[in-house]
Formats: structure tokens, sequence, C-alpha cells
């Protein structure tokens, strides 16, 4: 019976392949129709591919009226300002949960959950009325603010288990060297939950850059991120511009995907949210 | 309680305070708001008309969103699963790289990037219709769009399976490969292996990831007003348009609350299984 089995394996093969093939198709081919469309000159139905290729549409993007520089500096200020806010005060959060007794751990650590797991738009649209009232709505600091309150959950969590994963046994030898609890914390805690921080930032840095509800919000009428010039050109129609402004906004995403687990390493992972 | 050891405890408190000042701050405190908004008639005193006119107005997008985001959980936790499953039992090591290395692609591409690839693949000129034409399975005049209800759940789907299956194939590597081993031994299916015996084990990550993924869908307004703007909608487009166009937060605010009800419920479900899992001691 030994063909009967070849057969039988061969086939097995065949079917795996072919279920490969179909998922690799449903990943990918979305993210190459936003490639064709991005150097698309013209593309009309019902034509398979465009007629005409060419990068016309990428001078327009990037030339000053295009404004996808002026968008992208915005977003990278946003982000780098967020990241910097969540930082300061998720470290020392962080920190405290991991190291020092807190009586209400369990109720924190829930409060740090929330923004999670609540719908975000109720919070967003409400916040935006503060803000237009106190004068808030259309800065960058506004925006800030409220990429700041979501990304520093993030930040605690990862910041928490990452110090956690530091060796205490470790620290206690610095302070029995009679190292101060800052020197001890400057010069051994921190170093070592450093790829922890790291990732942390990395994530909140993702964040601010794809956030859309909150900037929609609460950025309107004078800041423009990128996903909301991407969001107007393609409400507009225009699916070239939104689709070179997408495939910007996908390199940082799928580079981030590619290297996470070199900064989050399995103990800190393992850690999140104990 | 020692002298010494006050300051050493109101220390710990002091580093944990001002990240709960900005979590109170923007967002306890508009959710509070939302609340108000919700009940305050005209004259500032309790109403209930601004749920009656939202349930007389948005009754049907209330339901195509339940709806839509609930057909999505469940499709999501079908690929999770499956993905997840062949990760962890799968016999042929290079088929089982592949897959590792395929399916994490979308998970950190944002939902309106996602709208806009979704846009443009779904459409009726879009690369699938294409690609079902090429291979004969449907007729050049057969071609549809997509962008509708299913372009939505076709977006949430693309988009949170990854981040569901990363979950949960971590605790499925994290089991204790023994039952598996000795169910394999005794001729158990692979099926039957992950049916029986690796799911009850990680049940608590997969619903946690389902109940984190069905709210993150919930309040998700790019995707919606990309692929699907017109009526029946999600809710989250009529939110926003109540706010952009009629500056109406009443009624605005009682969709909102109704939309916090529908993830409460998904919450509320998943603490019953915690409880029950504590209470029986897995």
């Amino acid at each position: 019976m030994s063909g009967g089995s070849t057969v039988r394996r061969w086939s097995d093969m065949l079917a795996l392949a072919v279920v490969l093939g179909l998922l690799a198709f449903a990943i990918f081919g979305p993210i190459a129709n936003l490639f064709l469309w991005a150097f698309a000159e013209k593309w009309y139905f019902p034509n398979k591919f465009p007629q005409e290729l060419g990068l016309s549409f990428w001078s327009r993007v990037f030339s000053p009226r295009g404004g996808a520089l002026a968008s992208l500096g915005t977003s990278i200020w946003i982000a780098v300002l967020t990241v910097v806010l969540s930082l300061v005060v998720a470290i020392p959060a962080g920190y405290a949960l991991a190291r020092l007794k807190l009586r209400w751990r369990g109720l924190i650590l829930l409060a740090f959950l929330l923004p999670q797991a609540v719908p975000n738009l109720p919070v967003y649209v409400n916040i935006a009325r503060v803000f237009y009232e106190i004068g808030l709505n259309g800065t960058v600091f506004g925006v800030v603010l409220v990429h700041a309150s979501h990304g520093l959950v993030l930040a605690v969590w990862i910041a928490s288990a990452a110090f956690a994963a530091v060796d205490a046994s470790l620290e206690e030898a610095a302070r029995n060297m009679g190292a101060s609890p800052w020197t001890c914390f400057r010069t051994v805690t921190l170093p070592l939950a450093g790829p922890g921080l790291i990732a942390s930032a990395i994530f909140v840095f993702l964040e601010s850059v794809d956030e859309f509800t909150g900037t929609y919000f609460v950025g309107v009428p004078d800041v423009t991120t990128l996903p909301l010039l991407m969001f107007n050109a393609s409400m507009g129609g225009n699916y070239q511009i939104a689709s070179i402004t997408a495939l910007l906004l996908l390199v940082p995403s799928i580079a981030f995907m590619l290297v996470v687990e070199r900064f989050l390493k399995a103990n800190v992972l393992a850690g999140v949210g104990r | 309680m020692t002298v010494a050891a006050t300051p050493a405890r109101w220390r710990a408190y002091a580093l944990v305070l001002p990240a709960l000042l900005v979590i109170a701050a923007f967002f306890v405190f508009p959710l509070v708001l939302s609340a108000i908004l919700a009940f305050r008639g005209k004259d500032g005193g309790f109403t209930f008309e601004h749920f009656v006119k939202a349930w007389d107005l948005y009754r049907t997008d209330l339901i195509f969103t339940v709806g839509i985001v609930a057909l999505s959980t469940l499709l999501i936790g079908v690929f999770a699963i499956a993905i997840a499953g062949y990760l962890t039992l799968g016999e042929r090591p290079r088929a089982v790289a592949i897959l590792r290395w395929l399916y994490r692609w979308p998970l950190f591409i944002p939902f309106i990037v996602t709208g806009q690839v979704m846009r443009t693949f779904l459409a009726k000129n879009g690369m699938l219709n294409h690609a079902l034409i090429g291979v004969g399975m449907i007729e050049p005049l057969q071609a549809q769009s997509l962008l509708d209800w299913r372009g939505i759940v076709i977006s949430f789907v693309w988009k949170q399976v990854p981040f569901v299956t990363l979950l949960v194939a971590g605790a499925m590597a994290a089991l204790e490969t023994q039952h598996v081993e000795a169910a394999r031994n005794l001729g158990a299916r692979r099926l039957r292996v992950l049916w029986d015996i690796v799911l009850p084990q990680v049940r608590g990550t997969v619903l946690v990831g389902l109940v984190l993924s069905f709210v993150t869908m919930l309040s998700v307004l790019s995707v919606p007003m990309m692929i699907n703007p017109n009526s029946p909608t999600m809710i989250t487009v009529d939110i926003a348009y109540r706010i952009s166009t009629l500056s109406d937060y009443n009624v605005a605010n009682a969709l909102c609350l109704m939309s916090l009800v529908v993830a409460a419920g998904a919450a509320w479900l998943y603490l019953r299984h915690a409880a029950a899992a504590q209470a029986s001691g897995a």
C-alpha cells in the first residue's frame, strides 16, 4: 500500500500549499493593490492593471501644496512629544507597580487597562468639546494629550513588565555596596529594563503616528496629521494620493512588525499584566 | 506601621499618581461627561428623550453594528484558533515556518490604512474580482463590489486576526506538551487534540483577545466611513455625523452610551468566564 500512502502524502502537501497560497493572497493581495494604485497614472474599469504607470502623483503629494511633508512633520512631532510625555509618567508608575508595595495594586492596574477596554469614540468626542471651550482644540498640545492618555497605558504595562523582569538581586547588590536608591535605579535597573522601555516607546510612537479618530475630533481644523491627510484624499475620491499616503504609513508599521521580537523578549511579554 | 515605612509607602503612590491623573483627566472625565450629556434635557433636567430619539433614528444602525462586530469577532476567533493551532500542532516544519512568517503582516497596520487598502481591493475593479475572474470562478459580468457590510467585516477580520493569533499562539506554546504528546501517541487526530486538549487550556487567552477586539472594532470610525458610509452603517458614523454636522452632543452621547453598554456586555461575558474558571480552580 506504499503507493497509496505516497498519493495521500502528495495530496496532503497539495492541499497545504493551496491553503497557504490562498492565505498569502488574502494578506498580500490588498497590499499589492495599494501599490498598484500608488503608481497608477490612469486606471479605469474594466482594466486589470493600470493603463499607465508613473510617478506624477508622487511629485504632487510631495510638492509643498500636496501637504504630505508638512503632515509627516506634524505626525512625527506629535508622536515624539507623546512618547516623551507618556514615558515620563509611565516609567515611575511602571516601576512602582513592579517593585514597590501598593495596597490597591490590582485596582490601579485595572485603571490602566481602562482605555484599552472601553470604546474610545465617546472619550474623543467629549474631550474635543472640553478642549474647544478652553482653546486646546486644533493645537498640537491638545492632540498630544489625547494620544498620551492612550499611549501611556501601553507604556505602563510594558514598563511594569520590563522592571519586573530585572533580577532583584542585582539591585540588592548595588544597594549593599552603598548605592543610593536613585543611583541604583539609574545605573542598574534602568539599563537592564532598557530594551523593554524602548519597545514601549516604539509602541507609543507607532500608536500616535497611526491614530485617526482622536485627531479627527481634537485636531480640527488646524492639525493635519498623515492619517487625516490620507482620509481626506480618500473621501475626496483621490485614490492615488490616498494610496501613496497609506504606503508612507505602512512603512513604520511593517518595519516594527518585523523587529518587534528583538525588543520585546519573551520573559517581558509573559509578564505583561502580572 | 512604623514611622520609617510611611514615607516609602507614600513614595510608591506618588510615583503612580501622575499617570493616574492623566487617565482621570483625559479619559474618565470625558466618559462621565458623556453620561451627563446623554441624560440632560434642554432645561438642564433629567430626560430620556435623547435615547428615544437615538433609538428612533438609528435603531437599524445599532443592530447592524452589533451584527457586524459579533460576526467579525466570531470569524476572528475561528481563524486565530486555526492558525495558532497549526503553528502549535503542525507536523511539517517548513509549512509552520511559512505560516509563522505570513500571518502577522497586518499586525500593526492601522485601521485607517486597512480601510484604504480594502477600499481598492474589494471594489468592483479591485484585485479580488480580477483574481476570481482570472481563475474562472466568476464571469466578468458577475463582478460585484464588496464595499458594504461584507467589506467592513473583511477589513476587521484582516486587521485583527494577527493580534488574536499572536496572543493565542503564545499561550499554546507555553502549554505542557505531555498531554498533547500522550493524546497523539494514543492516535488522536490533530483536530481532536486541538479541540479537546489544547483549546480548553487557552480559553481565557482566546476570550481576552476576542473581547479586546470586539471593543476596539465597536469604536472604529475610519473603516465604516471609508467602506460603507451610507445607511445602514455603524453607529460610529452616526455619532460623527451628529457632532460634525449638527453639533448635537446629546443624541451623539446617547449613542455613545449605547455602545458602552454593548461593550460592557462583552466585558461581562468575559468576567463571568474568568470567575467560573477561578471557581473551578483552572
